[in-house]
């Protein structure tokens, strides 16, 4: 049952009206981070409000506006988006106090367009998850873009510029041209952009067009990081440690990913993609990208870029679990996104935190760092040990439905890239942990072992998130509902 | 037989802005300063005026009509208006209010006071050749006020402040009257085969004609003429020096207005005076136009990204945005009509903004280069803002004029079976994103030089800012409501295409 209710909208639009009072109380600090942590609370309680309909089986709907005729601006709640949304808006909530602390530790430059930034693009980020239509996403997806452009080069040096432009080349240039292609193409074969549960392009739609299309899709949805169009993710990360980890951890890779399984399950449709063959073509590209971009991140010593190669590879499981087109799959794959995203914040949280304490930001300096910030080193283990999969971490479960789907799908060769890419993802992580905890810090800071952690709400905010990943592990209730529930859906009846 | 619809509202268009021509030198010996205020009282009329005319078009019969002297066509000069050029009515006389609005405080500094006076009585015979040649029904008429809008525009922009004015309006001359001639001579023809020089008599008379090959050459006649005057590729060199030199009032109604009609006359003759089929069926036009405006789009877009100064870059992007109303018109089917009529609004009001935009820049700082914008989101930031905006808009991010209209060019090229222009015209949109990226990352991000940092920081006075704003706005409203403009749009297509009553 549809539930017409302005909540998404609310829910969409507070972070936008707080950057409005962000910018307007820039000359109170305080005040102005007050609007950050009050909308980000405000946000997250308004999404967790539509949680218990959407539980039921019901969908939130919210209609916007009517551009043209075929083109309107809408949002309709799912279990998928309101499971990204939560996600997001949860994580937006945490990564507020980390920013406040990191950006005064820093004295960053421009704090005000930093916060007002990140507040419309998690705006950006809701209004992808809600979207009711391609339209809608489509029109999310671009101001995400370009509301993090100022976030990716904040730091406005000729190497952030430079990042910041590749950034924008790669999500730009794609999402104009092959996105854009996609979406008109869409509509041309089908008539509709709205989402379905099984999937909008018909029988009548010729095997060529729908495969364009579809790749078009692939190409066109760069934020997904499959490479090779991987490009702009490392060269993201001049940005300041926080923007690295709840957007290009969370919301704008999020979306990404987001937006390809919606494309796969909403648009063409679980019954289409396998009777062509596109999903089974979808999982090999994905497998491609999990294990390359799992060996390159092997060889990065630079601790951000190393987390962006993971993430690279992480991205793919989602991709790669929607692909198989089962429901253990399906169910995988959106588990992930939020299983995932705990993991992968907590590493850039402890990435961050060190380069605020140390102002290290190679993995070869860090020998004995974690006598040195035993919080965050731990914490930071317990996340890569999640991201690798072993138990008791959330990062178990996803693996776990998406080996189970992949047995499902009968693909028994995805078991052996989930394997192989199990052991490069220990082959990246334990070497820092290892380095971290059991190899004695050279030089003068052999003689240090006082405690000198980065300042409270960082670490804080990395506790949080790293208890997040266990409590996921004991307690993936509501995140495996919300799957299963997108699972049912798709693969049959409306459940 | 039903009969027309008369009124003299169609005739108001054109004397309204004559009479007022007349009277703005005299009026502007009595004070300086009635000058700018009678162009603002008949453009902001007019404007009032073809709002009712339209409402009535599209509300009512579908057509209104005026017959000078009484004289029933295809005897008297018939004056007549539907949806296609009730619209471009309704842009051209908004175009030239709002443009009358900015245009004192800018001609002020750029033009000496002496030439005052006569600038803004020109100023109304270019609106009066626009609006004449957009509302009558006569095809030599329209040659008549062609001209006038013509030459009106050289004398413009020959008031320009640079020496360089002086010899891009000479070019611009020569090439324009080439142009009118080829239009003249076409016209001739027409006449010399059927008798008559009404537009609606003359689609009666022609299809019998439609092999002969003095019909053909009248044909060609009148779509090279008219390419020189929208500036089609590769007839478009007269064009960035004029915009270029143009005083900075002047650019922006040439920019919105002036290349717009020309797509109109051509739409027209080819549509309402031939038939569609003529030009698919007898002569490949079509086919010709289609090539002709996909290397247009490409070719102006890449000239622009090697662009120095702003309004040459501008002018550039314009080469590239014609071509986009040419692909959607040759396209001879009712979605890309759509996108083509659109394209004649919405690019008028980006390309309007940006050139505003342009003219408050050199009027603040009298900064011409693009380089030299580098950090100019602090010293004006409502300028930038608009800039920005309507820069967005030439991407063709959702959400404003510029995706409304690709989506339209797209879909109808997808419709006419042709794949490979939606891959022309989506690689023009990456093209567009390089060059008006780069600007706004310039303003945005890049530290001042020492000489703007001298400079106070404010916006231009609000004389300019406010119809800056107003069409910087307006590409991001009608790109969120764009009902209102593409239901006139399929309607005038319908009536141009057939495909649908």
């Amino acid at each position: 049952m549809d539930i017409t209710s302005s909540t998404p909208l609310l829910a969409t639009g507070v972070s936008l009206g707080a950057a409005l009072l962000i910018v307007l109380f820039r000359r109170h600090p305080n005040i102005r981070e007050g609007w950050t942590i009050l909308a980000a609370l405000t946000k997250f309680a308004l999404v967790a409000s539509m949680a218990p309909a959407i539980l039921r089986g019901d969908a939130i709907v919210c209609h916007l506006v009517t551009i043209a005729p075929g083109l309107s601006l809408a949002f309709r709640v799912d279990a998928l988006g309101e499971a990204f949304a939560l996600t997001a808006s949860f994580l937006w909530i945490v990564t507020s106090f980390y920013s406040i602390g990191y950006v005064r530790a820093e004295k960053e430059h421009a704090q005000t367009r930093y916060f007002a930034c990140f507040a419309v693009a998690l705006s950006a980020t809701l209004g992808a998850a809600f979207s009711a239509n391609m339209l809608t996403t489509f029109v999310f997806y671009e101001i995400l873009t370009l509301c993090t452009f100022p976030l990716v080069g904040h730091k406005q040096t000729t190497e952030a510029l430079q990042g910041a432009r590749k950034y924008l080349a790669y999500l730009l240039g794609t999402s104009l041209t092959f996105l854009m292609a996609a979406v008109v193409l869409t509509y041309y074969a089908t008539g509709t952009l709205d989402f379905s549960p099984s999937g909008v392009f018909g029988s009548d739609v010729s095997g060529t067009l729908v495969s364009v299309a579809f790749l078009l899709y692939v190409l066109g949805v760069t934020k997904t990081a499959m490479m090779p169009l991987h490009g702009w993710l490392p060269a993201a990360m001049v940005a300041p440690t926080p923007v690295s980890a709840l957007l290009h951890a969370v919301a704008v890779v999020k979306t990404g990913v987001f937006v390809m399984v919606r494309v796969v399950v909403n648009l063409f449709g679980v019954d289409l993609l396998s009777r062509s063959g596109l999903g089974t073509a979808l999982v090999w590209y994905a497998s491609f990208t999990i294990i390359l971009a799992s060996i390159i991140a092997l060889r990065q010593d630079n601790l951000k870029r190393r987390l962006a190669y993971s993430t690279v590879s992480q991205l793919s499981y989602i991709v790669l679990g929607a692909a198989l087109l089962t429901p253990a799959g399906i169910t995988g794959s959106v588990l992930h996104i939020a299983i995932h995203a705990f993991g992968k914040i907590t590493l850039f949280f402890g990435a961050g935190a060190i380069y605020v304490a140390t102002h290290k930001t190679r993995v070869s300096e860090l020998d004995g760092i974690g006598r040195r910030m035993p919080f965050t080193m731990v914490a930071f283990s317990l996340a890569a040990l999640s991201m690798i999969g072993v138990p008791p971490f959330a990062g178990l479960i996803s693996k776990w439905y998406l080996v189970r789907g992949a047995v499902e799908a009968g693909a028994l060769p995805v078991l052996l890239v989930l394997g192989t890419s199990t052991l490069l993802n220990a082959g990246y992580f334990l070497p820092i942990v290892y380095r971290a905890f059991f190899v004695a810090p050279s030089g003068e800071e052999a003689e240090s072992w006082r405690i000198r952690e980065a300042p409270v709400p960082m670490v804080a905010a990395l506790c949080v998130t790293a208890i997040g990943v266990m409590a996921l592990f004991f307690a993936p209730s509501i995140f495996l509902e919300l799957a299963r529930q997108v699972a049912r859906t798709v693969t049959g009846g409306i459940g | 037989m039903n009969t027309p619809d008369i009124t003299p509202l169609p005739l108001l268009m054109v004397v309204i802005p004559l009479v007022s021509a007349l009277m703005t030198p005299i009026l502007a010996r009595i004070h300086r300063s009635l000058a700018f205020l009678t162009v603002q009282a008949a453009t902001i009329t007019s404007f009032v005026l073809a709002c009712i005319l339209l409402d009535r078009v599209t509300s009512g019969s579908g057509k209104v009509v005026y017959w000078l002297g009484n004289w029933e066509p295809p005897y008297g000069i018939e004056y007549s208006v539907d949806a296609l050029n009730g619209l471009v009515l309704v842009l051209v006389a908004f175009v030239a209010a709002v443009v009358s609005v900015y245009a004192p405080k800018s001609v002020a500094a750029e033009i000496e006071a002496s030439k005052h006076p006569f600038f803004y009585a020109i100023y109304l015979l270019l609106f009066t050749g626009l609006m004449g040649i957009v509302v009558t029904g006569d095809i030599f008429n329209l040659y008549v006020f062609v001209e006038i809008s013509s030459l009106s525009g050289y004398s413009l922009i020959a008031m320009g402040r640079r020496r360089e004015a002086l010899t891009a309006s000479y070019n611009y001359l020569i090439l324009g009257t080439i142009g009118a001639t080829f239009i003249l001579l076409g016209i001739g023809h027409l006449y010399m085969m059927t008798g008559t020089l009404n537009m609606a008599d003359l689609a009666r008379l022609l299809p019998p004609l439609y092999h002969s090959r003095v019909i053909l050459t009248a044909f060609a006649l009148f779509t090279v003429g008219l390419s020189i005057k929208l500036a089609l590729f590769p007839l478009h060199v007269w064009m960035p020096n004029a915009y270029t030199y143009a005083p900075s009032a002047v650019s922006p109604l040439l920019a919105a207005t002036g290349t717009k009609v020309g797509a109109y006359v051509l739409i027209r003759v080819m549509f309402t005076v031939f038939h569609p089929n003529f030009d698919v069926q007898v002569i490949p036009a079509t086919r010709i136009l289609l090539v002709l405006a996909a290397v247009a789009i490409l070719m102006g877009s890449l000239l622009a990204i090697a662009q120095s100064n702003i309004k040459r870059m501008l002018a550039y992007s314009s080469v590239g945005q014609i071509g986009y109303i040419v692909l959607g018109a040759a396209l001879v089917n009712r979605t890309g009509m759509t996108g083509a009529l659109l394209h004649i609004v919405n690019h008028a009001l980006m390309k309007g903004a940006l050139f505003l935009a342009a003219g408050a820049i050199v009027y603040k700082t009298g900064i011409e280069t693009v380089e030299g914008l580098k950090g100019l989101g602090r010293k004006m930031p409502l300028t930038m803002a608009a800039f920005t905006v309507a820069s967005l808009s030439m991407i063709g991010i959702p959400l404003t004029v510029g995706f409304v209209s690709k989506w339209y060019l797209a879909l109808g090229a997808l419709e006419a079976g042709m794949w490979y222009l939606v891959i022309v015209i989506l690689v023009s949109s990456g093209l567009n994103a390089i060059y008006f990226w780069r600007v706004i990352d310039w303003i945005y991000f890049s530290p001042p030089n020492e000489r703007l940092e001298a400079l106070p920081a404010g916006d231009a006075p609000w004389s300019m800012m406010g119809p800056t704003l107003v069409m910087a706005a307006l590409c991001v409203v009608l790109g969120v409501q764009a009902q209102w403009p593409v239901g006139i749009a399929e309607q005038a297509a319908a009536l141009l295409v057939g495909g649908g009553r």
